[in-house]
């Protein structure tokens, strides 16, 4: 049975190269990047739709959720979210959603103040 | 050839000898000489000193990769950068096996434009991603894939306009 990392540990900042650099396709970033689950959150709201596309589809949010953030049921929603075959603005909202839901899910579960 | 200060002055012989060192740098002295018309000790000698002033670099092999199996795809990327940072990150760049040729380059903006060979569009991907992108005073990327090699030669004396069979030439 694995086990899951704490709170803190998802939502903690991270170290440059455990960021996730924001492309629009092969080897174009866009110069964004978020170095916390909270600023990957922000971040889907303003970068361009393409560069979700490109990440969803590529399964790169999921591969970075499980293997850097070490959140696996987290990296299960995101497939989920991928099986459904969704772009634009509307897999905009419904990522946003997901994210959002699990960020505020794992501050609820914090059991001290997190640095933001 | 004659020395003046930090460079080298060569003659219509050494400019020669350099064409046919491009063309083949296999072949023996005496081959040079004979087709110059001047002696393969001459040869010899004016190589030799070339070599030690550093003007011949280095002599190497040129791999056919597909005829060994090896599949790769080229790209150019442009990397865009913090004025301040440009010169680290093309250092930086330099040091990657990946990067063939990186050159610091200014336009509308200072970027970098480096040469860049992978395996597939995955591993160019993921090199970009992991090695370019985190590097402090990174902006933004650009990446051309190659899709078809026209021509890739390197630096030929036919082009000094310095030299005195170029100087004599009609263009």
């Amino acid at each position: 049975m694995s086990v899951s990392p704490s709170p803190s540990r998802i939502l903690r900042n991270l170290l440059r190269n455990e960021a996730f650099y924001f492309f629009t396709s092969i080897g174009n970033y866009t110069g964004q990047h978020a170095d916390s689950l909270r600023e990957f959150m922000q971040k889907i709201g303003e970068i361009d739709v393409k560069s979700l596309e490109f990440h969803l589809y590529r399964e790169d949010f999921e591969k970075w959720i499980a293997q850097t953030l070490g959140d696996a049921r987290f990296a299960a929603e995101i497939r989920n979210l991928r099986s459904r075959k969704v772009a634009g603005n509307l897999l905009r909202e419904q990522l946003y959603n997901v994210v959002s839901r699990r960020y505020r899910e794992l501050r609820g579960k914090m059991s001290f103040k997190v640095i933001t | 050839m004659k020395i003046k200060g930090r460079s080298a002055a060569l003659d219509d012989l050494d400019w020669r000898i350099l064409e046919l060192l491009q063309e083949n740098a296999k072949q023996t002295y005496t081959k040079i000489g004979h087709l110059l018309g001047v002696a393969h000790s001459t040869v010899y000698d004016r190589i030799k000193r070339m070599e030690e002033y550093g003007i011949i670099k280095k002599y190497g092999a040129v791999i056919d990769l597909e005829k060994v199996g090896i599949k790769s795809i080229t790209a150019f990327v442009t990397v865009y950068t913090d004025p301040k940072e440009s010169g680290n990150i093309a250092e930086k760049l330099a040091e990657f096996n990946e990067v063939l040729e990186a050159f610091t380059s200014f336009s509308e903006e200072l970027v970098i434009i480096a040469k860049v060979v992978a395996g597939d569009q995955g591993q160019l991907h993921s090199f970009i991603a992991q090695s370019i992108a985190p590097l402090p005073g990174v902006l933004r990327i650009r990446t051309s894939i190659v899709t078809r090699k026209y021509k890739e030669e390197p630096f030929r004396t036919g082009l000094n306009y310095n030299s005195p069979r170029k100087r004599g030439r009609r263009v």
